[in-house]
């Protein structure tokens, strides 16, 4: 382990992001054995651990398996790489984007086992053995997804760099209310942010979809 | 040759002919009799599903083989100077393939830059960043305008921390304030507010034999173009700048700013390309801003309630650079005899401002409109009915009508003066004016294909608000085609030059360029169809996708079928943007009304609804417009109530340079927004459109301070009205 890296002095402060990172351990259970780090594994998911057995990982780079819109993905990432960064710069999926990088605005928005979460805030390593869907797995231009779809006839974008994230959280809340009202779908994207201020085109697409959901097929 | 020819402008209910001398081969200004297919009707933007399926590639998205990642140390000091880098142990370290100084041997501000590395992963830069030694000696600092103006305050560069004032005076305004019946003197202050662009600013660079090509997040390609080429010493046709996608720039992305020269230098250095796109806490340090304000207002008015004088003494600061004035609506909007403004920017150890969506007028609006409301008190003057009286613009007095009855204002403020309850709601309504009249220089290039696809190329950018479908809706409209038969290609300036996107100059200043391009194609389809129809071209017109006889509608060929016949490949026709002629105005004027709720018991507001009324020159798609003005709305909302960067006066040191620590508005802020527009022929060049991306962003802030100063009963005379703020003043009044 490089235990005399400097401290970023220019980044004094610990952030939660920074806390995260760090922390190269990954706990597989509530108790703590350390294995060797001469016996570091591939880390897929479904190796076996004992019970309260704690899986160390890194510093290095170390091979990992993501299940990613259906698909198996290999790739090699250190522990402090986000599921964000494993997709843009890892995967060379570039529809998430980065924009706030702690979580504060929602354009990296993907669904993982069905819930969204921010990309940003999960380390790769950590979505091992989830299901995976990002927005490219949704549709794409010659054939979107119904929220796609009324996202462009809404027009629910301006920049567009917010997009993909408040596609996936209105995917996510249509899929588990397909009839969600106003207020349902307000507090879908209560944590997307958009400067170009497109929040109401964005409510009459996902309220339009709501009216003809069911029309379209979609992944999600 | 040039011809005259008369054309009817204005909008239903106020219209007047003009007379305007075009050259040859310009087309004759869309006027107020003509009949569109496309123009005016709702077209949802051609690349959403680019955008909507994560498919649109911005700067930031840019992936090359070999490419490496950069990153910029920056300066932790307010001010000091810099005494030496060393970059040896980052150069040491595995995977980093080039490190530089910046070259900035003063630090002004807290995240000044100061070198930068390239490296094989983001992490690895990150990780050099961290090894750079820098010996800094630090300095004095100010980071508050009172601080920065203060007397022995340490300089920020050189001497005074104060420009001259910059006067300007029509009248006599002491005279008229000494005579005048009612009058009223506050100060009114506004914060600096950071643009927050979704995608960060940045590039990727590459250099190889055929020079250098940078893709960057951008609201000007040819002018990034340019200053590389001076900065690297390279003929421009050696420079080729592309932005296809651009993740928001809102005034912040124009030139080859630090991090775009940055990256280029590292990837010349590194011999491979670079891409060097900023963290989030660099943006709202460096990147620029809003600047603040602290302007001291004093109106005077006549027993009837008509101004009689106007006087503005503004101080302003956004950190190290750019101009704080806020003079534009005090000179504009309601225009009396007798107006001074006076404006003096200030430096401090922060950084620069730049440009931001109708740069001064949010904040020159707030204070005025919150002077007006105050006079309007004073003289017992219904506050819409001051600004009827006071408004000099036809236009406006009839948005000002028509916002009224839409936001229902007699009813509403009858029915508020009976309200009880901690819960206070409020109404306001401010105006708005701009001069979005665009300028010539664009030209574009269309292109007829074999298999009946047109292609409009243009060295323009878009920056959300739309501009491929505006170029679209006016080429297929001009060749009587379906918009999904034309495509727009923009971003790269391997297209036909463009101004850089802003002050809402894009779309005035490209579509008449594509116009004329598209009408130079048709009039060469027009020659290959006049032998197959047995009629003159100059007998033909272009519609519901065929060439037909005009007086004859029954000869036609399909435009498609006209495309097979052309000789090569494609043909194409060029067209270019001209200076502006004749116009029925010469500015845009606009209103908008705004109710709020005030929970006085925490001091929390809400803005319930908003009346937003604009003229928009020739409308081309009410769709996309509509977008742009509840984003006008949202900002001023957000403006308002929320956004300020937060200083800390001891340390130097913005406190909130993050996104969730700088708050903007979000969707559970978003009221209920209704648009009215009003599609005015304007003239002034073939299309009449003018942009919208400043006009409706101008009153909003102001509207929605007096709404909250109606519903707590106390003048609101600083921003944002954070819930602290609000209670204060209540407690005050």
């Amino acid at each position: 382990m490089k235990s005399d890296k400097p401290k970023k002095s220019h980044k004094a402060a610990l952030s939660r992001r920074s806390f995260l990172k760090g922390a190269a351990l990954t706990s597989a259970g509530a108790m703590a054995a350390v294995a060797s780090l001469s016996h570091l594994k591939p880390a897929h998911a479904d190796a076996p651990m004992p019970a309260g057995a704690v899986e160390r990982l890194g510093p290095g780079p170390a091979p990992i398996e993501l299940k990613i819109n259906g698909e198996v993905k290999r790739l090699s990432v250190e522990p402090r790489v986000t599921l964000l960064r494993a997709l843009r710069e890892h995967l060379g999926m570039t529809g998430t984007k980065l924009v706030c990088d702690r979580g504060a605005c929602g354009a990296c928005t993907v669904l993982m086992d069905g819930r969204t979460v921010t990309s940003c805030m999960v380390l790769a390593v950590d979505a091992r053995g989830r299901e995976i869907v990002t927005i490219e797995g949704l549709g794409n231009p010659a054939r979107m997804h119904p929220v796609q779809a009324a996202f462009v006839v809404a027009d629910a974008m301006q920049c567009g760099f917010c997009t993909p994230g408040m596609v996936m959280s209105i995917a996510a809340a249509l899929k588990r209310n397909p009839k969600a009202g106003e207020d349902e779908i307000r507090q879908s994207v209560a944590g997307n942010i958009c400067r170009c201020g497109t929040y109401p085109h964005v409510f009459a697409a996902a309220l339009n979809t709501a009216r003809g959901f069911g029309a379209g097929k979609g992944n999600a | 040759m040039s011809r005259r020819v008369t054309v009817e402008l204005g909008y239903p209910g106020d219209t007047r002919d003009v007379t305007v001398e075009i050259p040859d081969g310009e087309p004759v200004p869309w006027q107020v009799p003509d009949r569109f297919e496309l123009v005016g009707r709702s077209t949802p933007r051609v690349d959403g599903a680019m955008k909507a399926t994560g498919a649109a590639r911005y700067s930031y998205d840019i992936v090359l083989p070999e490419m490496l990642y950069g990153a910029i140390l920056r300066s932790p000091h307010p001010a000091a100077r810099v005494r030496s880098v060393d970059l040896s142990a980052a150069r040491r370290l595995p995977g980093v393939r080039a490190a530089i100084e910046i070259g900035n041997d003063q630090a002004r501000f807290a995240g000044q830059e100061i070198a930068a590395v390239a490296a094989d992963s983001s992490d690895i830069a990150d990780d050099a960043i961290a090894l750079i030694k820098v010996d800094y000696e630090p300095r004095r600092f100010a980071v508050t305008i009172a601080d920065a103006a203060a007397s022995g305050a340490p300089s920020v560069f050189s001497g005074s921390n104060l420009d001259k004032p910059k006067i300007s005076s029509k009248g006599d305004v002491d005279r008229a304030l000494a005579s005048a019946a009612e009058k009223i003197e506050a100060t009114y202050v506004t914060p600096v507010q950071t643009h927050v662009s979704l995608e960060t600013h940045g590039a990727v660079a590459r250099f190889d034999e055929s020079g250098l090509t940078v893709w960057c997040s951008t609201q000007g390609i040819f002018s990034v173009r340019d200053d590389l080429a001076v900065y690297f010493n390279l003929p421009p046709e050696k420079v080729r700048v592309i932005c296809e996608y651009l993740g928001g720039g809102f005034g912040s992305k124009f030139g080859a700013r630090p991090e775009i020269v940055t990256a280029a230098r590292l990837a010349k250095e590194a011999g491979a390309p670079v891409k060097l796109m900023l963290p989030r806490g660099d943006e709202h340090l460096a990147t620029g801003n809003r600047p603040n304000a602290e302007q001291t207002v004093r109106l005077g008015a006549d027993r009837s309630g008509k101004l009689v004088a106007i006087d503005l003494v503004q101080r302003g600061s956004g950190g190290v650079g750019g101009g704080s004035g806020s003079s534009g609506p005090f000179k504009m909007v309601y225009p009396c005899d007798n107006i001074r403004t006076s404006e003096t920017n200030v430096y401090m150890n922060a950084g620069p401002a730049s440009p931001m969506r109708a740069p001064g007028w949010p904040q020159g609006c707030f204070g005025l409109e919150m002077a007006m409301d105050e006079l309007a008190r004073s003289l017992h003057i219904d506050r819409l009915e001051f600004r009827r009286v006071n408004n000099t613009n036809p236009v406006r007095a009839h948005e000002l009508d028509l916002g009224a009855r839409a936001f229902r204002w007699d009813d509403t403020k009858s029915a508020l003066a009976k309200q009880t309850g901690t819960n206070r709601r409020g109404i306001g309504v401010a105006c708005a004016a701009w001069h979005a009249l665009g300028a010539s220089g664009p030209e574009a290039t269309a292109i007829a294909h074999r298999d009946g696809h047109v292609e409009i190329r243009c060295g323009t950018q878009d920056i959300g608000t739309g501009t491929r479908t505006a170029l679209a809706i006016v080429a297929a409209e001009e060749l009587g085609v379906p918009i999904s038969q034309v495509a727009s290609e923009i971003g790269d300036t391997r297209y036909p030059f463009s101004l850089p996107s802003g002050g809402s100059m894009s779309a005035p200043s490209n579509t008449p360029a594509v116009r004329q391009a598209a009408a130079h194609l048709r009039d060469k389809l027009f020659r290959i169809a006049a032998p197959i129809l047995g009629a003159a071209p100059s007998d033909l017109e272009a519609r519901d996708a065929v060439i037909r006889v005009r007086f004859d509608p029954s000869r036609s060929v399909a435009f498609k079928t006209v495309c097979r016949r052309i000789p090569g490949d494609s043909i194409s026709a060029q067209g270019e943007r001209l200076p502006n002629y004749q116009e029925f105005r010469p500015d845009q004027a606009g209103c908008q009304f705004a109710e709020v709720e005030v929970d006085t018991e925490t001091g929390i507001t809400r803005v319930v609804r908003v009346v937003a009324v604009h003229d928009v020159g020739t409308m081309l798609d009410p769709l996309t417009s509509r977008s742009q003005v509840n984003g006008g709305v949202l900002m001023g909302i957000s403006y308002a109530l929320f956004e300020m960067r937060r200083m800390d006066p001891a340390l130097g040191l913005m406190m909130n340079p993050t996104m969730d620590d700088y708050k903007l508005v979000g969707p559970l802020d978003t009221p209920k927004i209704d648009v009215i527009f009003l599609d005015v022929r304007n003239g002034g060049t073939n299309t009449g459109v003018l942009g919208i991306g400043e006009v409706v962003h101008v009153a909003s802030t102001a509207a929605v301070a007096c709404a909250v100063s109606d519903a707590i009963g106390v003048p609101i005379r600083e921003l944002p009205l954070t819930p602290d703020r609000i209670l204060a003043a209540l407690e005050h009044a």
